[in-house]
């Protein structure tokens, strides 16, 4: 138990150690000023964009599969390589999609978070 | 039966309580354990996260349902998959910058009311309940498939080591045993297919879906538990113990409990009792073509979509990712880890349609992949061997996933409901835990397990899924909102998913909005979540800015 509570300590040590030399604009977000509340509030509504964004394409991607198949059976019976087209988009081509998706959006949010650090590190003018 | 399938169950059960029993002597408290995972690298992170995630219900069900069904249940794996990227695109990183490690947690830290923890803890334990029952379901139908023990006791043989192994101190934690039960689940499932796949081919490429019906590969035994009704297609002479009976075109009632064995190249005849698709209706997405079964397909991808987030024993591991930026990159690694293991699983099920369709007279469909390498590849040595693989496979599914359940389940009981969190009240709330869903599971031997398991990511849907999302991007939610939310989503998937299980028979499209709920339910839940939570404006904590700030802000800043 005392191990663990020793060990705790240090990271926290280590967090504050870390933001010495924090400037203002760093004050600013942690005091929630008007300005520091507005920055944090453009970095939510730019990070929620891009996974609503992602979303929707997830959405068409997939979601549209079974409204085409209902609507349109002729591609059900479309054969690629000896197998029927919606058993390759379902049990193989959907995996990948998913994956990809996931790469850009970690990708993408990442930098947004980059833009952010770099707006609230920025020397004041 | 395999004579090495005992061994290979028994060596991963005892291996896993033993790795468990050891870990408990290096870390005696959940921080210290924490603290330790905290180095663990994202790719190991995330193979834990799926070790613990891939169910009996991916390992078992999800061939059972393609088998039975075919290419509409696809559905399944894909949603369950897909429900990682919701997570990452709209929980991971937050969520673990909270640093809330049980969502009754994440209640108090965002809204700051106790009351509304108290609420998130039943329906933690709800959802837990609700996925338990169907992994102790497929923990006694492999107990009953690979030994012929009664499935009465598989449930509480496997019950009992569970609930002993959480109770006396859990394996859950080690990051090291979760990610070891991810690639045994994945080999035991993709050795077996390479050779079945070779043997299929070898075998000249039986048609899938033959034009006159699926047929028999060689004579097989088919024992009815049920009285049934047999329509039979084609003249067949069946053996009835000694005796041979003539079986001509059309009806034929079978007592429960007979035992027949079909001719090899016989045609399989369709049971009245089990409901299976056959033909185009198998290969061919038709059921969505009605506008009921269309409403059911996107009611079920709506839910495994979002309710992968709002399931108990998955929020608990992100808190052992070191920042948000990792939990992001461990969730991207589990959703490849996850897709990959689920390219196998249909292959069981359409080569059941092959070597294995005495299953689909006797319904028992979800036993297709323990019976499979058998079935095909012969009682020789390979076979043997295969056929022990897959069910330490299954037994490994099993294991991780009910004791990662159970724990976080007795987590919350014992801090929230039935004491304050000494070890000895985790130890009385792991028992509760565990006897209820055991006393469930031997009243439900006639459901998927897939099916099942789909319900309980319908109502984590429902009622967890609005309260994250909500929770983490928008600053209105207040903790009378997200009570209503719950409440009434939750509530009302809940009762859909009980007039399910208990079989209330429901007329059109009465029993598909309460089959597959979803679809309205959770629209339900945020519509009311953000409805009250307008209602009752002046709730909004005033430290909701400082909560924003620290779910939101990059790590590197260190705010």
């Amino acid at each position: 138990m005392e191990q663990a509570a020793d060990r705790r300590v240090r990271v926290v040590l280590a967090e504050v150690a870390g933001q010495a030399g924090q400037d203002r604009t760093r004050a600013e977000l942690a005091e929630q000023t008007r300005v520091g509340e507005a920055l944090v509030r453009g970095l939510i509504r730019a990070q929620l964009a891009l996974a609503l964004r992602l979303a929707v394409v997830v959405g068409v991607g997939l979601g549209a599969l079974p409204l085409l198949f209902a609507a349109a059976p002729e591609v059900g019976e479309v054969r690629v390589l000896g197998v029927h087209l919606p058993w390759l988009l379902l049990g193989v081509a959907a995996y990948p999609f998913l994956v990809v998706v996931g790469w850009a959006y970690v990708r993408l949010s990442e930098r947004n978070e980059q833009d952010f650090t770099a707006l609230v590190q920025r020397p004041e003018k | 039966m395999s004579p090495y399938t005992v061994p290979a169950i028994v060596a991963v059960t005892v291996a896993t309580v033993a790795i468990g029993a050891y870990g408990l002597r290096l870390a005696r408290t959940t921080s210290d354990l924490l603290v330790a995972s905290r180095t663990v690298s994202p790719a190991w992170n995330a193979a834990a996260i799926s070790g613990e995630y891939l169910s009996v219900a991916s390992f078992l069900g999800v061939a059972g349902l393609v088998l039975k069904h075919g290419v509409e249940m696809l559905w399944y794996p894909v949603g369950f998959a897909a429900g990682y990227l919701a997570l990452l695109l709209f929980v991971a990183a937050p969520l673990r910058r909270s640093g809330a490690f049980t969502l009754p947690d994440f209640c108090q830290l965002r809204l700051r009311s106790r009351r509304l923890r108290k609420l998130a803890t039943v329906f933690v334990v709800i959802i837990g309940w609700f996925y338990l029952v169907p992994q102790l379901h497929g923990a006694g139908l492999t107990v009953t498939t690979v030994t012929g023990a009664p499935y009465l006791l598989g449930v509480l043989l496997v019950g009992l080591v569970v609930t002993a192994n959480v109770a006396l101190g859990g394996m859950r934690s080690i990051t090291f045993v979760q990610a070891f039960q991810y690639w045994l689940k994945l080999t035991a499932l993709a050795v077996p297919v390479l050779f079945l796949l070779l043997h299929w081919q070898a075998d000249g490429r039986p048609a899938v879906t033959p034009a006159g019906g699926a047929v028999f590969p060689e004579p097989t035994t088919v024992t009815f538990e049920q009285d049934a009704t047999l329509t039979v297609s084609e003249p067949t002479t069946v053996e009835v113990g000694a005796d041979t009976l003539e079986l001509a075109p059309g009806d034929h009632r079978v007592a429960a409990g007979a035992s027949w064995v079909f001719p090899a190249g016989g045609a399989v005849p369709k049971v009245a009792e089990v409901a299976t698709d056959s033909g185009l209706s198998w290969l061919l997405p038709g059921d969505a073509s009605t506008d009921r079964g269309l409403f059911t397909t996107y009611s079920l991808i709506l839910a495994t979509f979002l309710g992968t987030m709002g399931l108990p024993h998955v929020l608990v591991r992100f808190y052992t990712n070191p920042d948000g930026a990792a939990a992001r990159r461990t969730t991207l690694v589990v959703l490849g880890l996850v897709g990959l293991f689920y390219l196998f699983p249909t292959l069981y099920g359409v080569l059941g349609r092959v070597y294995t369709p005495q299953l689909l007279m006797t319904g028992r469909t979800d036993a297709v992949v323990l019976l499979l390498p058998s079935a095909a590849l012969g009682g020789g040595t390979l076979g043997q061997l295969l056929a022990a693989l897959v069910a330490a496979g299954a037994f490994a599914a099993f294991l991780s996933t009910s004791s990662g359940l159970l724990t976080s389940v007795a987590g919350v009981l014992s801090t929230d409901a039935l004491g304050r969190g000494s070890m000895r009240d985790y130890r009385i709330s792991a028992v509760v835990g565990g006897a209820v869903p055991v006393v469930l599971a031997l009243n439900v031997a006639g459901l998927d397990v897939s099916q099942i398991v789909g319900l309980a990511f319908a109502v984590a849907a429902s009622s967890f899924c609005p309260l994250l999302v909500l929770g983490i991007w928008w600053r209105g939610l207040t903790a009378a909102g997200a009570a209503a939310g719950i409440l009434v989503g939750g509530g009302a998937a809940l009762v859909s998913v009980l007039l399910t299980v208990l079989g209330v028979p429901l007329p059109g499209w009465w029993g598909a909005l309460t089959g597959q709920p979803a679809a309205w339910t959770v629209p339900l839940a945020f519509a009311v979540m953000v409805g009250v939570s307008l209602a009752t404006r002046h709730q909004v904590p005033a430290t909701v800015g400082l909560t924003m700030l620290r779910l939101h802000a990059p790590d590197a800043l260190r705010l």
